[in-house]
């Protein structure tokens, strides 16, 4: 135990900087634009009195690190400002929106993790250069594929062709199908390739030929002792494809119509609502790099040869 | 070109990949007078059509020509692609030499930067870049540029790294070259076979990057031709012109996949290492 929290201290260690980069960049987006802050805060329509108000209240009159500073504070309390369009707060907006964020990127990486693992497992049975080449091209393959497009497919054929899912829209899980198998398909392939490299490198290893040498079966060496420590590199993959799956949801909710996050973003980069942006780029953002951490963690935590 | 013709024997599938890029660089060159009608020609009396012998690929929404699109199309998804890759590889480039010539805080600083950048996944940053630039085809530029940057960075930085220290690097030194020329001259050269091999992965990663942000609407802006942006009224396609949904992603996949599979051979060429691979 006292080497889990010596890597959780390790992990904030690390995460710290990357989440003040990430506070400072989305807090530049408001200054980077060209133009008055406050104007651009106010919305491009707002009566001078309006933006004057703005101005006072996000004390953008102050100097800039002690507007960040400002800034901080205000997102640790959980305000991230509200929106130009709507003067609705981002904080709640976002809230509203994120379960079905998080279900479209979970349900992608049950789809990835699973078909990934069951490919890569399979395959790791056979020995022929012919299997690996052929995962090699299959996960080149499905990571090429626009995971827009994908869904795109995946519609034509399941909603209008078949008719046995329904094409957009939430409300039954059912409606969650086709966004996540779009989603964790494009992951599918790398975490099948690197189940089979990882698998294969461990079945070469001195503990599995003790193992083979003292009688056990195969397929019972390689599920008892080859599969667990094997999958220790997969969830590093899987970890490190998690922020992709949560950016990529920006893509599959806009084909399916869902209303999460990243429909929020798009939207309000069209409509110049910057508070929008910048709470959604924040939130997700950082989601992905405590993931990201988390998977770390849990990954060296696992792994005995770190853990001592 | 016996040393090309011999990579190719070696790697049939980077073989394969060079005659489909080969494809979509002549749709991009010579597009519009392949086209058989113009590509933002508007007839909305022929919406929507399917596939037949005017239109093989059907129409869309307003009845534009859908092949000639897709033509059209090859010429900016592949300008931007280009254009970006360039301007990512020239300041990543310049970004990864500097650390390694200079070491200790500068290095370690850059890197720093260039870490919490790939940690980032690259829709969020392109999606900062177009809110601080709006939408448009120069911001795709850009934010795709930005994307390419820190990994431009690190390959260079570890491949200029041991050139640094080397003999002949010294030697130029010594014999009084400036630090400029010592890098332009001397270190940049030793980069040149895995960034050309990054380069051509890269192409493709922006190709998708692009084409994903113009079919958010957040990159190359209607009537222009884009096959992101061709798909984005896809949905509205899928009952009645389905060829239309499909061609674009077609284009798109086939495109990224061959710029993949040519950079993953280069790569392996240029590095004896990675050519026994673990099976």
């Amino acid at each position: 135990m006292r080497g889990l929290g010596r890597l959780v201290g390790r992990a904030l260690a690390r995460l710290v900087p990357v989440l003040l980069a990430i506070s400072i960049l989305v807090f530049s987006i408001v200054h980077a634009i060209p133009g008055d802050p406050a104007v651009i805060a106010a919305g491009l329509e707002a009566a001078p009195a309006t933006v004057e108000r703005i101005r006072r209240d996000l004390g953008l009159d102050q100097p800039l690190p002690i507007q960040f500073a400002s800034f901080v504070g205000r997102t640790l309390a959980g305000d991230l400002g509200v929106s130009i369009r709507t003067g609705a707060p981002v904080g709640q907006e976002i809230l509203d929106r994120l379960p079905h964020t998080v279900i479209l990127a979970a349900g992608g990486v049950v789809i990835a993790v699973g078909l990934g693992l069951a490919i890569g497992i399979a395959a790791s049975l056979s020995r022929r250069v012919v299997t690996d080449r052929l995962l090699t091209a299959l996960s080149l393959l499905s990571a090429s594929t626009p995971s827009y497009w994908l869904a795109l497919m995946l519609m034509l054929v399941f909603s209008v062709g078949l008719g046995w899912l329904p094409a957009i829209g939430v409300g039954t899980p059912a409606h969650y199908v086709l966004p996540c198998v779009a989603l964790g398909l494009q992951s599918a392939g790398a975490v099948a390739r690197m189940t089979r490299a990882s698998v294969r490198e461990v079945l070469a290893q001195d503990f599995l030929r003790a193992a083979r040498a003292k009688g056990v079966p195969e397929r019972l060496a390689i599920a008892r002792h080859g599969l667990r420590n094997a999958l220790l590199p997969v969830l590093g993959l899987v970890g490190l494809r998690v922020g992709g799956l949560l950016a990529g949801t920006v893509l599959v909710e806009s084909v399916f119509a869902v209303p999460g996050v990243g429909r929020m973003m798009v939207d309000a980069v069209v409509a110049r609502d910057f508070p929008m942006v910048q709470g959604g780029v924040l939130v997700v953002a950082t989601m992905v790099v405590v993931v990201n951490a988390l998977t770390d963690v849990t990954a060296s935590w696992l792994d005995p040869r770190v853990r001592t | 070109m016996t040393a090309s013709l011999a990579f190719f024997r070696r790697d049939p599938l980077a073989a394969v990949a060079a005659v489909v890029l080969a494809v979509a660089a002549i749709a991009a060159l010579a597009g519009p007078w392949l086209a058989p009608f113009d590509p933002l020609g508007v007839d909305l009396a022929a919406n929507y059509q399917p596939s037949s012998w005017t239109h093989p690929l059907g129409t869309d929404h307003l009845g534009r020509d859908t092949l000639s699109r897709l033509l059209a199309g090859a010429r900016v998804s592949l300008g931007i692609a280009l254009a970006a890759t360039g301007a990512g590889l020239l300041v990543g480039a310049a970004l990864g030499l500097v650390a390694a010539w200079r070491r200790g805080v500068v290095d370690l600083l850059f890197m720093q930067a260039v870490d919490i950048l790939l940690a980032l996944p690259e829709l969020l940053l392109a999606i900062t870049a177009i809110t601080i630039l709006g939408r448009g085809t120069t911001s795709t530029v850009v934010a795709v540029a930005v994307y390419a940057v820190p990994s431009f960075a690190r390959i260079v930085r570890a491949a200029a790294q041991p050139l640094v220290g080397a003999d002949y690097v010294t030697a130029a030194r010594a014999a009084g070259a400036s630090d400029a020329r010592v890098l332009w001259r001397h270190v940049l050269p030793g980069c040149a076979a895995p960034m050309l091999a990054h380069a051509t992965v890269m192409l493709g990663s922006a190709i998708l990057l692009a084409s994903g942000l113009s079919f958010l609407g957040l990159g190359v802006q209607p009537p222009e031709a884009e096959w992101g942006a061709m798909l984005s009224r896809g949905r509205e396609l899928l009952r009645t012109a389905p060829l239309g949904a499909v061609a674009p992603g077609v284009a798109i996949t086939a495109t990224v996949l061959s710029f993949s599979l040519l950079g993953d051979g280069l790569r392996d060429a240029a590095s004896p290492r990675r050519r026994s691979r673990l099976t």
